[in-house]
């Protein structure tokens, strides 16, 4: 019988909690890393048992996880207990925890600063991963999305990351800046029917994709409108929070925006918005059905000013046809005095026949609907403030 | 044989309990103790000196005998007290709420 695995990263810890397929029964194992800001947990497409996770600290700075047994034990695949930072020859051995920007004279001249809060330039400054982001096809390669705003490439299990500079040599860096939330990487998404194509966004720069497997990428924020910035056309400065694509139908793009829902029907050369009837169109997550591509799932949040759910309420939106018509899902959600967030990397679909969602909120719940969305059970209530959510189908 | 004690969370990555033994050759300073933690310890590489810049991470501070030299040159030597063994090199997290 099939089995789920979710991935739960908290404020303080990781979680592992795993059902099977009915979803009804959970099985909770955590805290992984205590005390530690867990970003982001993801498992291989490949290899299942194959897990990254991103374990931070303001202390202690960034440690990259990996786990080869589906969360059971885990290590810093650079540097293993008792073993030597240097080879016998006295070279220096992997680091999985380095992030270095690429600050070569061939790419890394112009990538040296970006537009800081006060209008001045600033230069980058590495703070932590926020997402990362397996190959599809081979379990040692994986993507990290960091902050200040880069991508990094592991093709080595995660002991080495070089950085993938064209990004940041798009020449539009300087027009970058942070949001509140810092200015970071928080998506990478990998077209499974091409494997030099992927798509990233940033907060607050926008979407970029690339066709040549990292070397080069192109802004693809056309039709984005954000009244917050001078410009609210520009071609660069939009505060994307998430983008969501459905495997089986890659280049039909679904993102929320700072505010605004917005879809693109072909790669993201040109969006259109499709709030439609949502209460509020401001929200972090979004993410699509995994057998229906036309249904979209979405938490409004009440405004940028108000971090919570709108009118004590939570409730997810689900519309059936990519957008503009939205229906409120409630079923045992908490419909009174409910004030909490859904950040952008807590939502999750499953791939079992009838597609699971899940999302996990600020107030440390993790809710599951087995139904694709019609009614929802709590898996957990009480853990700390969750910051990402995955979920693993297992034969 | 230089004594270091490190904050919880640092110990834990290390896998280690109680205070660090190391083997530390003249001159005994920040940097020299760093560098042989980081070389017995490899996991802790990046958490307590930056990276790129090996300056100290900005929350966490070097203590020894009941001063403060977390301001001081990483390549003074430390205080006889610490090359001798009789007392701890501490890094210690700052405190802070979250």
């Amino acid at each position: 019988m099939s089995k789920v695995r979710v991935l739960a990263g908290t404020r303080k810890g990781a979680f592992i909690l795993t059902s099977d397929g009915k979803r009804e029964n959970w099985q909770v194992d955590g805290p992984h890393f205590s005390g530690w800001e867990m970003y982001h947990l993801k498992g291989s497409p490949a290899d299942p048992n194959r897990v990254y996770a991103s374990q931070t600290s303001g202390w202690f700075g960034q440690i990259i996880q990996r786990s080869d047994d589906g969360g059971k034990t885990w290590h810093q695949p650079g540097t293993p207990p008792g073993e030597s930072t240097s080879t016998p020859e006295g070279m220096p051995k992997s680091e999985s925890n380095k992030f270095v920007y690429d600050t070569s004279a061939e790419t890394g001249k112009p990538l040296t600063t970006h537009q800081f809060y006060d209008g001045t330039q600033h230069p980058w400054e590495f703070k932590r991963v926020w997402h990362l982001e397996p190959s599809l096809t081979d379990p040692d390669t994986v993507y990290a999305g960091i902050e200040d705003a880069a991508i990094f490439k592991s093709t080595d299990g995660g002991k080495n990351w070089k950085e993938l500079s064209g990004l940041r040599g798009h020449g539009t860096g300087p027009a970058w800046q942070p949001g509140a939330g810092g200015m970071c990487l928080h998506t990478i998404l990998l077209d499974p029917s091409n494997a030099k194509r992927m798509w990233i966004a940033i907060s607050a720069a926008g979407a970029f994709r690339t066709d040549d497997g990292g070397n080069t990428w192109k802004l693809i924020n056309r039709g984005l409108r954000s009244q917050y910035i001078p410009d609210p056309n520009a071609e660069v400065g939009h505060c994307v929070h998430h983008i969501a694509m459905n495997a089986k139908r890659p280049g039909v793009l679904f993102m929320q925006k700072h505010w605004d829902v917005m879809r693109s029907d072909d790669a993201g050369d040109n969006w259109s918005e499709v709030s439609g009837n949502l209460p509020t169109d401001f929200g972090f997550v979004i993410d699509v059905h995994a057998h229906e591509p036309e249904t979209i799932y979405v938490v409004p949040i009440k405004s940028d000013g108000e971090h919570f759910v709108h009118e004590g309420k939570l409730r997810v939106y689900r519309s059936k046809t990519g957008g503009n018509e939205w229906e409120a899902l409630t079923k045992g959600l908490p419909q009174k005095d409910c004030y909490v967030n859904v950040l952008r990397d807590a939502m999750a679909v499953d791939s079992l026949d009838k597609c699971g969602v899940y999302f996990g909120t600020t107030g440390g719940q993790v809710y599951c609907s087995a139904d694709a969305g019609d009614s929802w059970n709590p898996i957990v209530r009480d853990l700390p403030a969750v910051l990402s959510v995955e979920v693993q189908t297992l034969a | 044989m230089i004594r270091v004690v490190l904050p919880f969370h640092l110990r834990t990555l290390a896998h280690v309990g109680g205070e660090v033994t190391l083997e530390v050759a003249a001159p005994v300073t920040q940097r020299t103790v760093l560098d042989a933690l980081e070389e017995r310890y490899p996991m802790l590489r990046g958490t307590i000196r930056d990276h790129g810049t090996m300056q100290r991470r900005a929350f966490l501070r070097f203590f020894a005998c009941q001063e403060d030299l977390s301001h001081e040159s990483p390549d003074n030597p430390l205080p006889e007290a610490v090359a001798s063994g009789k007392e701890p090199f501490i890094v210690i997290g700052a405190i802070a709420g979250g």
